[in-house]
């Protein structure tokens, strides 16, 4: 599973990337500074999707005890960090020559995005400060939750606080408009980043399994069978 | 057979015995004030006090430096009862958790958030704001605060089996107070300018409702698992 899930994302995101960095029509406005889009919106979609991904198993891993859940969560922070990260590195390289700015105050996205990196960095920081794994784990799985329910709010008073704000600052990206030679590289690059995202998710979550059972019996005779 | 104490009883004694507990140490509850005096009175030192430039940054200077101080007093929420085995007691006890949670919740706010918005004006007039500009700072700091409490209780909760755990309460926190401190400072703002400013106290008072249904419940979920 994890072998194909990685080579067809890899594949996908080099054609995706390719195509949008040497084939697709630049754009009329924005010339081929726009191309930056085929790393910053995958990275953005992404960063948002490990979150709910994240709540979703938080979810489950309370209710119904799910010990795997437990597991997904912590494979998918850093990951999720991460994306977020480049998602706004690029994203400011990108504004630079747009608008002129490397970060602005008074844009939704930017501002949500930031909050929510510093969500994942709390999540990470209380994780890192609870020895006790079990502990650890149900006390995150809160955090997370609780974010959760944040999320829409931060998001949306980012948002109207923006709108009362007399809104001639208010900044619009030039507005790509989406032309067919130019979505279908993006849409490949945000399907193959994503399923590169859920390889190695997989693949840490299976090494965080290993390790949290690493003393139980199956794992003993998996490595011994292989052994033998 | 002990008799069996009516809900409110119960609320009512958790609330009046924290209540006595902040009353009996007075220098817990004055420090962060002299904290939230000393610091907001600094940035005009700090920043040319020009009059019009007061204005212009008071209201954002107040609001972080009253989340700054109150951040400071979080930790007397749930640490002092951790430390000396009171918190398995009220966890054991058979009053609904919540319910109890929510009583110290009370309490703290009366001791930290009321004495806060008693003095805010003097910070107001060191900021050189009108009259009616000191009542609606008022206004939002006094949903403002309560939600700070309800906030801080989830922060404070997840982090009692944690030494030093001041710092990441503040880290755990701020991302969800995030929107709070937007509106409030922006509404005072508004009103300086001579906008309306109804829509932003709407939209604090609707979140300090949201997290009031739940707070209590998310504290009494971490706390039972912190304690176990």
């Amino acid at each position: 599973m994890i072998p194909w899930l990685f080579i067809s994302g890899l594949l996908l995101m080099v054609y995706g990337i390719i195509n949008g960095l040497f084939y697709a029509p630049s754009d009329y406005q924005q010339g081929d500074a726009f191309r930056i889009i085929y790393v910053h919106v995958p990275a953005a979609y992404i960063s948002m999707m490990a979150y709910s991904l994240m709540a979703f198993a938080a979810f489950i891993a309370l209710i119904w005890r799910i010990k795997i859940a437990h597991a997904v969560i912590v494979s998918a922070a850093p990951l999720g960090a991460w994306f977020t990260f480049l998602a706004l590195l690029t994203g400011s390289l990108w504004g630079r020559p747009m608008w002129g700015t490397w970060w602005e105050w008074g844009d939704p996205r930017l501002t949500s995005e930031l909050l929510m990196l510093f969500l994942y960095l709390g999540y990470m920081a209380l994780r890192a400060s609870i020895p006790n794994i079990t502990k650890a784990d149900k006390l995150s799985a809160i955090l997370i939750l609780i974010g959760a329910i944040n999320i829409p709010i931060i998001h949306y008073s980012v948002e109207w606080w923006t709108s009362l704000h007399q809104g001639s600052t208010l900044l619009k990206s030039g507005g790509p408009s989406i032309a067919a030679p130019m979505l279908y590289p993006l849409l490949a690059s945000i399907i193959g980043l994503s399923l590169f995202f859920g390889s190695l998710l997989l693949i840490r979550t299976k090494a965080e399994v290993l390790k949290r059972e690493k003393h139980s019996r199956w794992i003993k005779d998996m490595i011994l069978g292989d052994e033998v | 057979m002990p008799k069996k104490l009516s809900l409110i009883a119960g609320f009512m004694a958790m609330f009046r015995r924290d209540l006595l507990q902040y009353i009996k140490s007075p220098s817990q509850l004055l420090n962060p004030l002299i904290f939230f005096i000393m610091i907001t009175a600094a940035f005009p030192f700090a920043v040319n006090a020009e009059k019009a430039q007061l204005v212009q940054i008071g209201p954002g200077i107040i609001w972080v430096m009253a989340i700054l101080s109150y951040l400071l007093t979080l930790h007397h929420l749930y640490l002092d009862d951790a430390e000396d085995g009171c918190l398995d007691y009220i966890i054991l006890s058979p009053q609904p958790l919540p319910l109890l949670v929510l009583a110290k919740i009370c309490a703290h706010w009366i001791s930290s958030g009321l004495p806060l918005i008693i003095i805010s004006p003097i910070i107001g007039i060191i900021y050189q704001m009108q009259v009616d500009t000191i009542l609606i700072m008022i206004a939002t700091l006094f949903f403002g605060t309560f939600a700070l409490s309800l906030v801080g209780s989830i922060g404070a909760s997840l982090t009692i089996s944690i030494n030093n755990s001041n710092i990441l309460v503040s880290l755990l926190v701020l991302p969800i107070m995030m929107p709070v401190l937007i509106f409030g400072a922006r509404t005072i703002e508004l009103y300086q300018s001579g906008a309306t400013t109804m829509s932003g106290l709407y939209f604090i008072g609707a979140y300090c409702m949201f997290a009031l249904s739940f707070s209590p419940f998310a504290s009494a979920a971490a706390l039972r698992i912190g304690a176990d």
